[in-house]
């Protein structure tokens, strides 16, 4: 029994990291149907931030929970700068193309950010602080759950909640809903749908970036290509809860780092890739808008 | 069509010159040697040292005024330690015409360059290749390598786990690639064989997941008492941190895609106490030390991995041009089976199969942020 909740517990680890992904990249599909491939990237750049911040502030001599949220603070600020540019010169010129033209400029973007870092920083692993205090609370359990993976299960749960009310809500979020629902008439009806592009990306790239600090102190270790296998993975939540759904992004992530998790422990861990994957093929075979997903109808 | 063939009268006294003078200038036409290495991505750590050593070497023997008078020439490719890439550079450098390979580093990429290789019938030095079961039937005669095969290697620490940290119940992990896995497997067949001990885990671990604590959770589960993994250094450490953060003491043993800087960086204080099996230390011996020197000199750092494997597959390499006096590679292969050429690793020459009789496999352990012999 005590085996199955250390699972459990791995699982939802797991699934809380691909939740933090998967956020930013059902959002940007929610609102302007494109699947962002460079969202692994910004994952990976907002860990990079972090690492630099975080050092220079370790050498002022900061405590860990102040370098812990100035670092979050810079790199979230700072990843929301790139998903604006990369938005600004990738995406916005094609937003008339047809849906394959920003597709490929996306997967272009993620490969130029990925040399542009290997070129800018280094080629091998670094090392990642851990950020992250040890609580002192879980040390008896600390056998099944880390103080770094219980952090990011609850930052992935209030990221879920805040996005889910800001989107139902507020008046940008019902902005959102409009430039999702038709961008014409929300055009014509006085909502400036560039900004709120330009506002989702930088949302989502933020997002990513917190997801990075975390999980890179939850790794210890980070280098250039950390966002492909991430995002990768991250992007299979997404679709499994249903691409655009917020809570389902949070479902399908949880439903998949388990999967992996009680394979891992009662098949092979060889066999985790297998079960995850034959598990999105059954679920899109009944539901083919994933778990949480409305299958929308074509409009014409 | 009277003057076409006085353009082609011309055309052929042209060629006639040009042949005549290629077979003039042989003696001191460059003789060409490719250097395939990993030199961008996660595992450039391993591909840029040896490299630099055959740098060295080849500067060296151009100062002393090359070959037999003609000058070495170095063509370089990097394979990024991806077999697909590897492949395309093997064919840029059978078609740029070089008469013989240093490469590749890492065993994956060697295994899908060697066909094209053996098809051009060129000879290759790998000076870090390592899995077995890369000339496992002796297919490629053209092949050799300075550095110690898996099954070396996987002997020498199933031995050191059998018979000093003396553990019942061992884990085997690996990488699920032609390195990693192969050596697993071997580590894994020995112990079985061996009846010492008993494997109570065997499975590969995906290269680049985010998270290992299944994995980890299931080695505490059934109880084993030491972890040997086949595999390189980015998800040892990661794999290491992570044990030590859920608390599991046991002795990681692990192999030369672990024993470097890179990992002990990389993993810090969890990096302490880990073994690993590497090339028997070399440092005593004169002519090693003289290279390490010399780089030192240029570079400033020491040498990383594999640099004493590459300065000797280069000086295995060039000894046999020398020594058969043609770039034949019968000759070649002939001359590097036969006669001993002095390295780093002391005298050396190789056997049928083209692996190393001289260089040994010896196991380190981190201690205070370095890899230091095990007594």
């Amino acid at each position: 029994m005590e085996y199955f909740f250390a699972l459990l517990f791995s699982g939802l680890t797991k699934g809380a990291i691909y939740a933090l992904i998967a956020l930013g990249y059902t959002m940007v599909y929610g609102i302007i149907g494109l699947i962002n491939f460079a969202h692994g990237e910004m994952y990976m750049i907002g860990a990079f931030t972090a690492l630099i911040v975080s050092s220079v502030l370790s050498i002022y001599g900061l405590p860990l929970p102040a370098i812990l949220l100035l670092a979050g603070l810079a790199a979230a600020i700072w990843t929301g700068a790139y998903g604006y540019t990369v938005e600004r010169l990738a995406y916005r010129p094609l937003r008339d193309a047809s849906r394959l033209a920003p597709l490929i400029s996306a997967i272009g973007m993620s490969i130029f950010l990925q040399n542009y870092v290997l070129l800018a920083q280094t080629p091998d692993f670094v090392s990642f602080p851990r950020l992250v205090p040890e609580f002192a609370f879980l040390e008896p359990y600390s056998a099944i759950i880390t103080s770094s993976g219980l952090m990011i299960l609850v930052v992935s749960t209030l990221v879920m909640a805040t996005l889910t009310l800001v989107i139902k809500f507020t008046r940008t979020g019902k902005a959102m809903r409009a430039t999702a629902q038709d961008r014409k008439m929300a055009l014509l009806v006085g909502i400036n749908v560039d900004r709120i592009i330009s506002l989702t990306f930088v949302t989502g790239s933020a997002l990513a970036a917190i997801g990075g600090l975390l999980i890179a102190s939850h790794n210890g270790q980070i280098n250039f290509a950390i966002g492909f296998i991430a995002g990768i993975k991250a992007f299979t939540a997404a679709v499994l809860g249903g691409i655009g759904s917020i809570p389902g992004a949070v479902l399908g992530s949880y439903v998949l780092g388990l999967t992996e998790a009680f394979a891992t422990g009662y098949v092979s861990s060889d066999y985790e890739d297998v079960f995850a994957f034959s598990l999105l093929v059954l679920i899109l075979i009944f539901r083919p808008a994933g778990l949480l997903g409305k299958a929308a109808a074509e409009k014409v | 069509m009277v003057p076409h063939a006085q353009f082609f009268y011309a055309g052929l006294a042209a060629l006639a010159f040009t042949v005549g003078a290629a077979m003039c200038s042989q003696a001191s036409e460059p003789i060409k040697i490719g250097m395939a290495s990993s030199l961008s991505g996660d595992l450039a750590p391993y591909g840029l040292p040896p490299l630099k050593a055959v740098q060295l070497v080849v500067k060296e023997i151009n100062d002393k005024g090359g070959i037999q008078g003609r000058p070495v020439e170095l063509l370089v490719e990097d394979d990024a330690c991806k077999p697909e890439m590897a492949t395309n550079s093997a064919t840029k450098l059978v078609a740029a015409g070089v008469t013989a390979v240093i490469g590749h580093i890492c065993s994956g990429p060697t295994k899908a360059a060697l066909p094209i290789y053996q098809a051009a019938k060129i000879v290759v030095i790998s000076p870090s290749a390592t899995s077995s079961l890369l000339n496992q039937d002796g297919e490629y005669p053209f092949f050799f390598r300075t550095i110690a095969a898996d099954n070396v290697q996987a002997r020498a620490q199933v031995d050191f786990t059998l018979q000093t940290l003396k553990v019942g119940k061992i884990a085997v992990l690996h990488d699920k690639g032609d390195y990693g896995k192969g050596l697993a497997e071997f580590a894994k067949s020995l112990i079985e064989r061996s009846g010492q001990a008993q494997v109570v885990l065997f499975e590969g671990i995906t290269p680049g997941a985010v998270d290992y604590s299944s994995v980890i959770q299931k080695i505490k589960h059934l109880g084993a008492e030491a972890v040997l993994f086949g595999g390189y250094h980015p998800e040892a450490s990661k794999l290491v941190s992570q044990m030590r953060q859920k608390r599991l003491a046991i002795p990681f043993v692990s192999d030369d895609g672990v024993k470097n800087d890179t990992f002990i960086k990389v993993a810090g204080k969890d990096a302490e106490g880990v073994y690993a099996s590497g090339p028997a230390e070399v440092a005593d011996n004169p002519m090693a030390k003289a290279y390490r020197e010399k780089f030192k000199q240029t570079e400033g750092t020491d040498p990383g991995a594999f640099f004493d494997n590459g300065v000797a597959a280069a000086l295995a390499l060039t000894n046999a041009i020398a020594k058969a006096g043609t770039t034949d590679p019968e000759a070649m292969a002939r001359i590097l089976r036969t006669s001993e050429v002095a390295t780093p690793f002391g005298f050396i020459k190789f056997d049928a199969k083209g692996e190393p009789v001289g260089i040994g496999v010896t196991l380190y352990q981190a201690t205070n942020g370095q890899f230091v012999q095990v007594r």
